[in-house]
């Protein structure tokens, strides 16, 4: 069934935009952040921030998997593409991030063996038709991610394939929320809280956070949902609640998605992990458990993390400036001549700002 | 010797004339009572303006919902000679085979690519055909090259928009870039998308008949809609803002490029255009185009205006502005 039409519905967004406008002229600034690249997309795409009151800013915080990736996995993941007898998967998103040196594009046009693949469960295949092949993945990305890449794990130790390896670089949700909230530069008022990780790790979470002490609406990603995830946190804050509405009950079950949950705890342990530009935030990445061992791939390179002169993907990724307000952005750093992910992850803050925003100046 | 693959032998000699006679000739439907192969074909009565053009295709995979690599080659040269106002009288056909193409495959390939150049009245009048060691090719590229006779003068331009115009589109958009990516069988999903794979030199002349001051006519391949509106607005110096909700889509384009992170604007067609045509005309053209049944889903979708910062925006259904970029990147590579 195709219910696109009425998550897209011109009349209802509109009524939307009507109602948003009158409760922010009893509020002072708002600043909600949004978590999640689905959602920093889809802001742009819509041209949604034109639409708001001045008062009501939109945020894009670390949703984006790639952007925080620190550059030593990214240098590590080109390393493995240019051994011998490996061959380097990856989402197609890591693609062109710009590494200490090169990018993985750049070293797949010089011939280093590179798999862009849409699922981790593609591995298998690949694994089991090339046994002289070691197939290294990239494994980027959020709760909304792991379980996938768990499972081409558990596959994998049934079959038995010893050339199929993970380069762990997974990232949780949950403590980078209490990372943020306890940075006092960042003023969040509210958050817009991501529809998939929260279809997996669900909303009872977030009430174990300490510092969540702010409005937060588990949204969805179409109009509608953007519209009315904000809309309930401009009610919360009128309200004087700060609690953690589900506002995409469509998707997102309170218990979360146990089974995906189990199969994240059967394989990985969290540990204090590096996010690029942040810098590390305790228990939010995952490492494979001792006795998966035989799966990892480990970062080779160590201290490459610094980020390049200039770039700001640290200020932008917490909500302390704009994309617009980097002094690279559209000069030295476009999605031509990236110099953080950001600009060329497809669901960075910049690539966004660059794609589409570039217009509200 | 139907179920035989092509072989290196098959490229020279005695070899190649077996392909020739035995495939690729009676396949494109041509006959020794047309005479001895020559090395140039001499094309006569033809004055005035001519159109020529050129193109490359080496789509992966090489069927696809709606049509194949033959039919692809055949439609893009005609497609290309009726932008311009021609209609399409002769074309080149030369054929780079990987070994182990079966001769069945090679011959029902060229047997679409005839059927589309005769449906337009184009004769297939010289060609080459190479053959490559295998693993040297991804099974058949095709190059064809044509020769249009422009009999009445439209003055069509990418640099003829004007701040005013209409902006037309002939169909549904991003039909031909989804089903590619559904016979790729690599995204998880299946499709009942079919490609919009067709020669417009019909739809193309049924528009300029009913609309000679159309301005602009350009087909929306490989980037898009927004590689060419982008081309039209950058050499016009004018700015074109679209509007989401007039564009036709698909819902199963809509819900495939939700699920891949594709802006449908960004997909490639293969048998779509878009016109920009003076307000005033605009209803006469979509009335003309409507009429056909390539153009029965044709829609009015955008306004040309004054140039702005940035060529090419949207208007959201939410009644944001955003900016469309032209597609950067290997957004979809091996499409045509």
């Amino acid at each position: 069934m195709d219910r696109r039409p009425q998550f897209k519905d011109p009349a209802l967004a509109k009524a939307l935009l009507t109602k948003i406008g009158m409760l922010a002229k009893d509020l002072p600034e708002v600043r909600i952040m949004e978590v999640c690249g689905t959602h920093t997309m889809e802001i742009g795409r819509l041209g949604l921030r034109q639409r708001l009151p001045d008062n009501i800013r939109l945020l894009s915080g670390p949703g984006c998997p790639v952007c925080v990736t620190p550059g030593e996995v990214i240098d590590s993941a080109v390393s493995y593409a240019q051994m011998p007898n490996h061959v380097l998967a990856t989402f197609g998103d890591m693609i062109r991030v710009p590494g200490s040196g090169q990018s993985l594009e750049q070293v797949k046009a010089n011939g280093a063996a590179i798999a862009i693949v849409a699922s981790p469960l593609q591995l298998i295949k690949m694994a089991e038709e090339r046994p002289e092949t070691t197939i290294v993945f990239a494994a980027v990305g959020f709760e909304t991610t792991i379980p996938a890449v768990a499972r081409t794990i558990e596959i994998a130790a049934e079959k038995k394939l010893p050339n199929l390896k993970m380069l762990v670089a997974h990232r949780l949700l949950p403590p980078a929320l209490s990372a943020l909230c306890g940075d006092a530069d960042t003023h969040i008022s509210g958050f817009l809280l991501p529809g998939h990780v929260s279809a997996i790790i669900g909303e009872e979470v977030y009430r174990t956070i300490d510092e969540l002490n702010v409005p937060g609406a588990i949204t969805g990603f179409e109009a509608l949902d953007i519209l009315g995830g904000i809309l309930s946190v401009l009610e919360m804050l009128i309200n004087q609640t700060a609690l953690i509405i589900n506002m995409y009950p469509r998707v997102v079950r309170p218990e979360g998605n146990p089974h995906a949950r189990a199969l994240i705890h059967k394989f990985f342990t969290p540990i204090d992990a590096a996010w690029r530009g942040i810098g590390i935030i305790p228990q939010s990445g995952l490492a494979l458990r001792d006795e998966f061992k035989a799966f990892d791939a480990p970062v080779l390179t160590q201290g490459s993390s610094t980020l390049p002169k200039g770039c700001s993907c640290g200020k932008v990724l917490k909500g302390l400036i704009t994309p617009s307000g980097c002094s690279l952005f559209g000069s030295a750093c476009t999605p031509q001549t990236p110099i953080g992910p950001c600009m060329v992850s497809s669901e960075g803050s910049c690539a966004a700002y660059y794609r589409y925003e570039r217009i509200n100046r | 010797m139907n179920d035989e693959p092509v072989r290196l032998l098959h490229g020279s000699g005695q070899g190649l004339q077996l392909l020739l006679n035995q495939v690729v000739l009676p396949s494109l439907h041509i006959h020794e009572k047309d005479g001895p192969l020559e090395d140039a074909a001499l094309l006569t009565g033809l004055t005035g303006t001519l159109a020529f053009t050129t193109d490359s295709f080496v789509v992966n995979p090489l069927r696809f919902n709606g049509g194949d690599i033959g039919k692809l080659a055949a439609c893009g040269t005609i497609n290309d000679l009726a932008m311009m106002g021609a209609k399409p009288h002769a074309l080149s056909v030369s054929l780079i085979i990987e070994e182990g193409l079966l001769f069945s495959d090679l011959k029902s390939f060229l047997n679409s690519l005839r059927q589309e150049c005769e449906t337009a009245g184009a004769a297939i009048v010289c060609g080459d055909t190479k053959v490559v060691d295998a693993g040297k090719g991804d099974g058949l590229y095709i190059n064809t090259s044509g020769i249009g006779r422009v009999s009445t003068p439209y003055n069509l331009s990418a640099a003829h928009a004007r701040p005013g115009d209409c902006v037309i589109v002939s169909g549904p958009i991003g039909q031909h870039g989804i089903a590619i990516l559904a016979a790729r069988q690599q995204l998880g999903f299946s499709s009942t998308v079919v490609s919009d794979c067709a020669a417009l030199d019909k739809l193309a002349l049924t528009l300029l008949e009913a609309v000679p001051e159309t301005r602009v006519l350009r087909d929306a391949t490989r980037g898009g809609c927004a590689a060419v509106l982008n081309e039209i607005a950058d050499a016009s110096n004018v700015t074109i803002t679209l509007d989401q909700a007039a564009i036709p889509v698909q819902p199963g384009v809509a819900a495939a490029c939700d699920y891949l992170g594709l802006d449908p604007l960004q997909v490639a067609n293969e048998g779509r255009f878009v016109a920009v045509v003076p307000e005033a005309s605009a209803g006469k053209a979509l009335g003309a185009l409507k009429r056909h049944p390539l153009g029965k889903d044709s829609a009015l979708i955008g306004q040309v205006e004054l140039r702005e910062r940035f060529g090419l925006l949207i208007q959201t259904e939410i009644g944001g502005k955003r900016i469309v970029e032209m597609p950067s990147g290997l957004l979809l590579p091996r499409i045509c």
